[in-house]
């Protein structure tokens, strides 16, 4: 029966067309045959990368519209080099926007997902949004982007699982014609006519590991927690903070990983401060186990450290009630808002970045009550940009 | 059933032999561990662990296996934050809700198991993905709400004991489960338990009621995923992927501790100590700096060998003896 | 020697290939289920205002059951000699770096990359099935043992995607004739060779007599320890061609490919909604691929309506349930039967 299935099938399908493929032309950018090679952990430090995104922090942002009057980042962008758009101008509305996401399998997803479909809904010129959710599986998303060749997307937005990986099907949706929107992890190509990112990891690193190393003592101990090793992002964070403690006088006792489990970062903590009997300053590459450290610290009764979070509620709110000495390096969830506005900017032709760089704010002592939201989730990113934003607070509650 | 008697603690020695070679290490691999405070952080640690082991015990005894405590724990931590959204004042009902919620996940397995005759992997499998999804269906694809300082007390609290000093709320409420799941064992239900998951036949005929004992081997392993659930809640705050891989830890554990998968043999002590040796195992190659990359192919090749030395040691007089279940009747 | 050894209160039959009457048999179940799914699917993406079955939807379902179906065909045979495999994922991930490090973008390397990547593949099929048979480890727990092992080696070892495939390897995960993918004709053929396997040969035979019964298929002089090896080399060589196939499709190895998806238990899951028993000695790769095309079209449908991703968690886990529910049912009325 399978046999007969086959040949069928076969026969069937070489009478409806003949061969072809979907495979991109060959010749575009950067095919992945660069790509790296088994990738050490050091390689994941770029000198020159790393020196760009210090200088990032204090470049000045140029709001695209001309509007400083308020606070908005996500609609500015660092140093930009702008490229014309005119080819891909399609004035009078109607757009039908596509959004192939990488997952939205984690709060920070969740809260930056809500934050693009409220965004969506400021613009009545998007007369349709569809999206698809590749379920952070790497096939499923080149399967996604592949079937919004065929629905008539104005814009295709793309958020990749991972980076190399999804190179291929991102060309070959360039090649369709359609302009292609890169944002959070990038894509080695060129291709999309905008990628759009916060500064990037070095620059989350070093803002943590640079407080640790004004705030601990020389010779104090730190401990590193990561979630898990291997995603580029957090392996840039732990490359320039591991750049900024070998430079300075603090001795790190260890780098750890805690898979993004609370349980598990309490009993590593734990273990760490009684192998060690104090420990100065805790690093994160995350800030959503954070609270879990801190409590490790309270829980043994001993005295709490500088640290490093990340801007979660949990986190911000026990930061204020245990006056904690702490930073919150952010990446940032308002950057969801804005590949919807390059989507428009694009379509009216209007000049938008090559590279988008958006600002990447920290949360410090002395902003910290800007972005502490009491009636928000535990798990609730602050820097989302959407407290302004009409439908605030119901869909992110 | 009185002339069929099996060995309750078959099996339980060398487990506890492991568990007091990592014991031992431990005290020359970390100075905390050189008084009993260190011990007693690692108990609590290790308490959710060791009661989902119970749990799961009770189920792989029978002959079942219970895939859904992991996803189970995640949801009633969810289930928790979003009910008691802070305020102490409902602590006491969610936590009545909580295990009955336990006890119902753990009736819906054990019936579809039993009534429905689909195999309980493929059922808590369902079970699974169900509850991963509903749950966060139900929140809006993230936990909201938050714990409240009383209902955490369990898992990060301590009370003054004479004698005892400070003993973790978590390391009591172990040794309660632990105490009566041991009288449970040891009773006339326990050991038919233990007989339906060696020879289900020989039970029926003898007039045993096979079915409920195994859905009670499901409400047992629901409702203390549930306590473990309240357990890990408390120790670590609200998470999305508090019980992530955890039924899988608790079925290694159970095999740790000697436990027959298919059921028929195998001590609730030797469970909880395989839990507690896991854990133990954890701490150890945390402490020496053992890359956490690798810890899981320790976990991998410790369970192998776990279960081979079942096999080849213990299992040897059972060689002759028919694992299967002799051919039903017409 | 089978993983669930529930045993249900029916005589379990090995059911042999012939004496088939016409029935509803869980292979024929499979696929009216399938119809009636790409029926009631069509229907609501239409009434949504869009197409389930154009070009690009066919795509869609056939290339989502590319790799889940390699998967899935070779867990059957595994499922039906009553073992189980729950390294598959992880030896997914493995193949694919083993199969892009080792082309490392050369168009000459891509025989021996394929190679090395089944041989490795091959290699940890071979461990699975010794550790069973030879240590006596419950499959369950040995495929989990082994996936560890993988796991701590990839985790160990690399960082995130590695290696790289020729151009003109990639051809096999982009190539398509009309809405067909070649690779899932390709896939189809690999079916179609373990059906055959399965269903005609002696080798084959023996897989389902040992998952019906062990004792007696020792007893009437199958040599239960070489099938069961057999069955889990053949296992872990399908999911090795996934790893491959998958390597082809994005460019490079990729070490969480395999468990990203979640290619052990959705494999499982296709496994038993085809009407393979778990406990063994029931089932074969055509039902199998039923189950394959239900999940990849419930996923496309699903899709195409835009449904939240957790929602689709939930009908998963009910249609598994039911379905093999149902199975139960079926086997407990025509047990008494006959």
């Amino acid at each position: 029966m399978n046999r007969k299935l086959a040949v069928v099938a076969f026969a069937g399908a070489l009478a409806l067309a003949g061969c072809s493929s979907d495979l991109p032309d060959s010749g575009s950018a950067g095919t992945s045959t660069t790509s790296k090679q088994n990738a050490a952990k050091s390689e994941f430090f770029d000198q020159a990368e790393y020196e760009r995104q210090l200088k990032f922090r204090s470049a000045k942002a140029v709001d695209l519209d001309g509007d400083n009057s308020q606070f908005k980042p996500w609609q500015q962008a660092l140093d930009p080099k702008m490229v014309d758009t005119a080819k891909y101008a399609k004035p009078g509305g109607g757009y039908h926007l596509c959004f192939s996401n990488a997952s939205v399998d984690n709060p920070w997803r969740q809260v930056g997902w809500k934050t693009m479909q409220e965004e969506v809904k400021l613009h009545p010129e998007i007369t349709k949004f569809s999206t698809l959710d590749a379920e952070a599986k790497d096939d499923k998303q080149i399967s996604d982007i592949q079937s919004f060749a065929s629905q008539g997307c104005s814009a295709l937005i793309v958020s990749p699982n991972t980076t190399a990986t999804l190179t291929p099907a991102v060309e070959a949706a360039c090649k369709t014609g359609v302009p292609v929107i890169v944002f959070d992890r990038g894509v080695k190509t060129n291709c999309p006519v905008t990628f759009i990112h916060p500064i990037g990891g070095f620059a989350f690193g070093a803002d943590g590991a640079e407080f640790l190393k004004e705030k601990v003592p020389s010779g104090g101990k730190v401990l590193a927690l990561r979630i898990l090793p291997g995603v580029d992002v957090l392996e840039q964070r732990w490359a320039a903070a591991n750049e900024i403690f070998a430079g300075s006088g603090l001795k790190v006792v260890g780098v750890e990983f805690t898979d993004g489990d609370a349980a598990k970062t309490k009993s590593i903590v734990n273990d760490y401060i009684q192998r060690e009997g104090k420990i100065d300053g805790v690093w994160m590459d995350a800030g959503a186990t954070a609270v879990a450290a801190v409590e490790a610290f309270q829980d043994a009764g001993t005295a709490l450290p500088a640290i490093v979070g990340e801007d979660q509620q949990d986190f911000l709110r026990m930061w204020a009630k245990e006056k904690l000495t702490a930073v919150a390096p952010t990446y940032p969830t308002y950057q969801w808002r804005t590949p919807v506005i390059a989507a428009l900017r694009i379509l009216q032709g209007k000049q938008v970045p090559q590279e988008w760089v958006l600002p990447q704010p920290k949360v410090t002592q002395e902003t910290l009550q800007n972005y502490i939201k009491d009636e928000m989730p535990p798990l609730h990113y602050a820097m989302c940009g959407c407290d302004q934003m009409p439908g605030y607070p119901q869909p992110w509650k | 059933m009185t002339r069929w008697r099996p060995r309750l603690a078959d099996g339980t020695a060398p487990v506890l032999v492991v568990l007091v070679v990592l014991l031992v290490a431990l005290a020359f691999a970390g100075p905390a561990y050189s008084e009993p405070a260190g011990y007693l952080a690692l108990l609590k640690r290790a308490a959710p662990l060791v009661i989902l082991a119970i749990g799961q015990y009770f189920v792989v005894v029978s002959g079942g296996f219970d895939l859904s405590v992991g996803s189970l724990v995640t949801a009633e931590v969810v289930i928790a934050a979003r009910l008691i959204s802070g305020d102490d004042g409902n602590t006491a009902w969610v936590i009545a809700l909580l295990l009955g919620f336990g006890v119902l996940v753990g009736l819906v397995n054990g019936l579809i198991t039993t009534k429905l005759l689909v195999p309980s992997f493929i059922v808590t499998l369902g079970m699974l993905l169900v509850l991963d999804g509903a749950v966060f269906l139900w929140t809006g694809g993230a936990p909201r709400g938050a714990l409240s300082p009383s209902f955490r007390v369990f898992g990060r609290g301590s009370v003054d004991l004479p004698l005892l000093g400070a003993v973790p709320w978590s390391v009591l409420i172990l040794l309660a489960v632990l105490v009566a799941a041991v009288l449970f064992m040891r009773s006339g239900t326990g050991r038919t338990l233990l007989a339906v998951g060696d020879n289900e036949n020989a039970v029926r005929l003898a007039g045993g009621r096979v079915e409920r004992l195994r859905l009670l081997a499901f409400v047992l392993s629901g409702v203390l995923a549930a306590l473990a659930a309240i357990l890990l809640a408390g120790f670590a705050g609200v998470s999305a992927q508090v019980g992530q891989g955890l039924e899988f830890r608790a079925i290694t554990a159970v095999v740790l501790g000697g436990v027959l998968l298919g059921g028929g043999r195998g001590s609730v002590v030797a469970a909880a100590a395989g839990a507690l040796s896991l854990e133990a195992l954890f701490s150890l190659l945390n402490l020496v700096g053992v890359s956490g990359a690798l810890e899981s192919a320790v976990q991998g090749v410790i369970i192998i060998a776990a279960v081979a030395y079942a096999a080849h040691g213990a299992g040897l007089r059972q060689r002759f003896r028919p694992r299967k279940a002799a051919p039903s009747l017409p | 020697m089978s993983v669930v050894q529930e045993k249900v209160p029916v005589a379990r039959r090995a059911q042999p290939a012939g004496g088939r009457r016409f029935a509803f048999t869980p292979t024929v179940t499979v696929y009216l289920a399938l119809a009636a799914l790409l029926v009631v699917g069509s229907v609501l993406v239409a009434v949504d205002g869009g197409v389930l079955l154009d070009q690009g939807g066919i795509l869609n379902i056939l290339t989502r059951s590319t790799v889940l179906g390699l998967v899935a065909v070779g867990q059957t045979m595994v499922i039906v000699t009553g073992s189980l495999d729950l390294s598959v994922a992880y030896l997914i991930g493995l193949c694919s770096l083993v199969a892009a490090e080792t082309m490392a973008g050369q168009g000459s390397m891509v025989f021996p990359g394929v190679a090395l990547a089944l041989a490795v593949a091959a290699a940890v099929g071979l461990v699975n099935g010794l550790v069973i048979t030879v240590l006596k480890a419950n499959a369950f727990i040995a495929t989990l043992g082994v996936a560890l092992i993988l796991r701590g080696w990839l985790e160990h070892n690399y960082t995130g995607p590695a290696g790289s495939v020729p151009r003109s390897f990639q051809h096999l995960g982009y190539d398509r004739i009309g809405p067909v993918p070649v690779a899932a004709l390709l896939m189809l053929l690999i079916a179609a060779g373990a059906w055959w396997y399965m269903r005609r040969t002696r080798p084959g035979y023996h897989m389902y007599a040992v998952g019906g019964d062990i004792e007696v298929a020792r007893l009437s002089g199958v040599r239960t320890s070489r099938t069961i090896v057999t069955a889990h080399v053949l296992c872990a060589l399908m999911a090795g061609l996934a790893g491959v196939f998958l390597a082809s499709r994005l460019g490079s190895g990729a070490p969480y490919v395999g468990t990203d998806a979640g290619y052990d238990l959705e494999s499982i899951a296709a496994v038993v909604l085809g009407g393979a028993a778990l406990a063994g000695g029931r089932g074969g790769v055509v039902g199998t691929l039923g189950g394959v095309l239900i999940l990849a079209t419930l996923d496309t449908i699903f899709d195409d309506l835009a449904v939240d991703p957790f929602f689709k968690d939930v009908v998963r886990g009910v249609v598994l349930i039911v379905a093999v529910a149902l199975y139960a049912r079926r086997k407990l009325t025509s047990g008494r039967a006959s």
